[in-house]
């Protein structure tokens, strides 16, 4: 176990941002932690590199203290900042890093895993909003850590840089070094985790591989184009969400064929039919739904 | 070093976390820090060099106010001490004090506006190796901006001092400005990023003024040399003209005691501010 949070209650005054959660993290392994707005992600990050202490449990990284030296020369961490300095480069920034951890990356590996090899010599002030993106990755992964913490790390990135970051993710992965990430690009999540934990409204609602998420919900989507009322599908048994999408409605159950039987029995020329398999954000949506309908199903609930 | 970090990616390939346990190979924690520590001051002070906003008012104003009250009244004679001789202790108060204030003020306070101090603080790096940085590199400053006044007090001011005199005077400045750098510190952990400023302005020129950096303070009304004693900036001053022969009666250790004494209070401030952050 590389990183423990146990029986953590977080609160900011009045704000209760995590109840009593259990979380353990396992080496070698990419870990997502999703959920809604407020669903205490970051708060979940910060108390496991020590940037907060918990209001009530425990939080321990690499089995001692997150704030200690010790653990944070073996962690790499990316959180969500506007800016670093500008009127220093690159280079400049990764340098003064790394020269913080006993056995960094190099300056030439660091800028060539993040693609910044070409504004090595750029000062922050002057890079584009996607390049200090990845300065902010080059800085948690220059001290060559064995965990790496990445807080929303592809916002504000274009589809060919998120495509390259994942990569270097799995590359990192590979490496045997543990990523912990929070997103909210689940089909990314989903294609990258080896593990999700989804968080609600401070607790921990779902802890497991993303294959076990997606089948736990058992759910399948049918998309259509119908003229039944979306108000009316959305009251029916086994339909756990409806969704407009253009002409086209998308709705999630739990029994795809009776679902489909019931609704060509009411509108015959329904057409452009498609079923597929849900996907992790169907899963999340559907597993947060469940919790906030009202007491959680004995699939949910906290994991020790 | 190179070797080693070859090593790690090695047992990486196999699958294995690397064990970081025994730190063969790698310098001592204490060479580490070191050598950390004086690269942040380096990137510490090019920072600085590289934003115009500081570095030129920090550098320029006190040089230029100095040349306009201080040179331009050449011939008068204040306390035993010819115009520009006294207004060069005093300017050079005002000098140190401004970089200081601003440096550790307004500069703390943008970066952690930006979330750049938490990020900092996710590192191994130690807080103290952040402050000695940033410490060395208003020194640096310090230096500069007396030297520049020196230069010109001895130039355009007819400045006369034995090189004993002006090593003592330098070295009361440099390290008298560190007092300021706790009350900055102070305020760049306290109030909001975008108020630091002004906030600063208003703390540092009123206080200039009041201990008599500008004018003399036998040249202010009693009701401003009535305050003065209660400022740290008057207790620089008065520490840099003894070292040229002049200022008030009380001793030097008042002086130095009274600037502990802020300097202690500006350092608890901003203990208690960060540990807030960490809440």
């Amino acid at each position: 176990m590389i990183a423990e949070l146990h029986a953590v209650t977080k609160r900011y005054g009045d704000l209760t941002a995590l109840r009593d959660v259990s979380l353990a993290l396992e080496a070698g392994q990419v870990t997502s932690v999703l959920g809604p707005n407020g669903a205490g992600k970051t708060t979940a990050v910060k108390l496991l590199i020590g940037l907060t202490r918990p209001t009530r449990g425990t939080a321990r990284l690499f089995q001692t203290e997150p704030r200690s030296v010790a653990a944070r020369r073996r962690t790499g961490v990316m959180l969500q900042i506007s800016k670093v300095p500008e009127t220093l480069t690159v280079r400049e920034h990764i340098a003064s890093f790394r020269s913080h951890y006993p056995a960094p990356l190099s300056i030439d590996d660091t800028l060539s895993r993040t693609g910044l090899a070409a504004v090595a010599d750029r000062r922050f002030g002057h890079l584009s909003g996607g390049q200090r993106q990845r300065v902010l990755f080059a800085l948690a992964i220059c001290g060559n850590p064995d965990l790496l913490f990445l807080d929303e790390p592809t916002v504000g990135l274009d589809v060919e840089s998120r495509r390259a970051f994942w990569q270097e993710i799995r590359r990192l992965a590979s490496e045997g070094r543990s990523v912990v990430l929070t997103t909210h690009y689940l089909e990314e999540a989903d294609a990258v985790s080896d593990r999700i934990v989804l968080l609600d409204r401070g607790m921990v609602t779902a802890d497991d591989t993303p294959h076990a998420i997606k089948a736990r919900v058992a759910s399948r989507r049918i998309r259509c184009v119908t003229r039944i009322d979306p108000h009316v599908l959305g009251q029916w048994e086994d339909v756990s969400s409806v969704r407009l999408d253009g002409a086209a409605v998308e709705i999630l159950t739990r029994d795809a064929e009776r679902v489909i039987r019931e609704m060509f029995a009411r509108d015959d020329r329904l057409s452009a039919l498609e079923v597929t398999g849900a996907n992790l954000e169907d899963a999340c949506l559907a597993l947060t739904a469940q919790r906030n309908g009202g007491a959680p199903s004995a699939s949910t609930g906290v994991v020790p | 070093m190179t070797r080693h970090v070859l090593e790690l990616d090695a047992t990486r390939a196999e699958g294995a976390l690397p064990h970081r346990e025994g730190h063969n190979g790698h310098p001592s924690p204490m060479s580490l820090a070191v050598r950390a520590c004086v690269l942040e001051a380096k990137y510490e002070l090019l920072k600085a060099l590289r934003m115009p906003a500081f570095a030129i008012p920090a550098i320029v104003f006190p040089a230029m106010f100095y040349v306009l009250f201080g040179v331009a009244f050449g011939s008068r004679g204040v306390a035993g001490l010819t115009m520009p001789t006294y207004l060069l202790a005093t300017y050079g108060a005002f000098g140190v004090i401004g970089a200081s204030l601003f440096a550790f003020g307004v500069g703390v306070a943008v970066e952690r506006g930006h979330g750049w101090l938490t990020l900092k603080r996710a590192t191994p790096m130690p807080p103290a190796s952040f402050l000695l940085a940033k410490l060395a590199m208003c020194a640096l400053f310090s230096v500069a901006i007396v030297a520049l006044l020196a230069t010109l007090g001895v130039t355009l001011g007819g400045v006369r001092l034995a090189a004993p005199t002006w090593t003592l005077l330098m070295c009361t400045l440099v390290a008298g400005a560190v007092p300021f750098c706790a009350l900055g510190l102070a305020l760049g952990l306290l109030v909001a990023p975008s108020a630091a400023a002004p906030i600063a302005n208003l703390v540092y020129l009123p206080m200039a003024f009041a201990s008599g950096l500008w004018i003399p303070l036998e040249a202010l009304p009693a009701v401003v040399r009535s305050i003065a004693p209660w400022l740290p900036a008057y207790h620089l001053a008065q520490l840099a003209l003894k070292t040229i022969g002049g200022g008030a009666d009380a001793p030097v250790w008042s002086h130095v005691a009274a600037l502990l004494g802020f300097a202690l209070a500006g350092l608890g401030v901003a203990l208690y501010a960060y540990r807030r952050q960490e809440e």
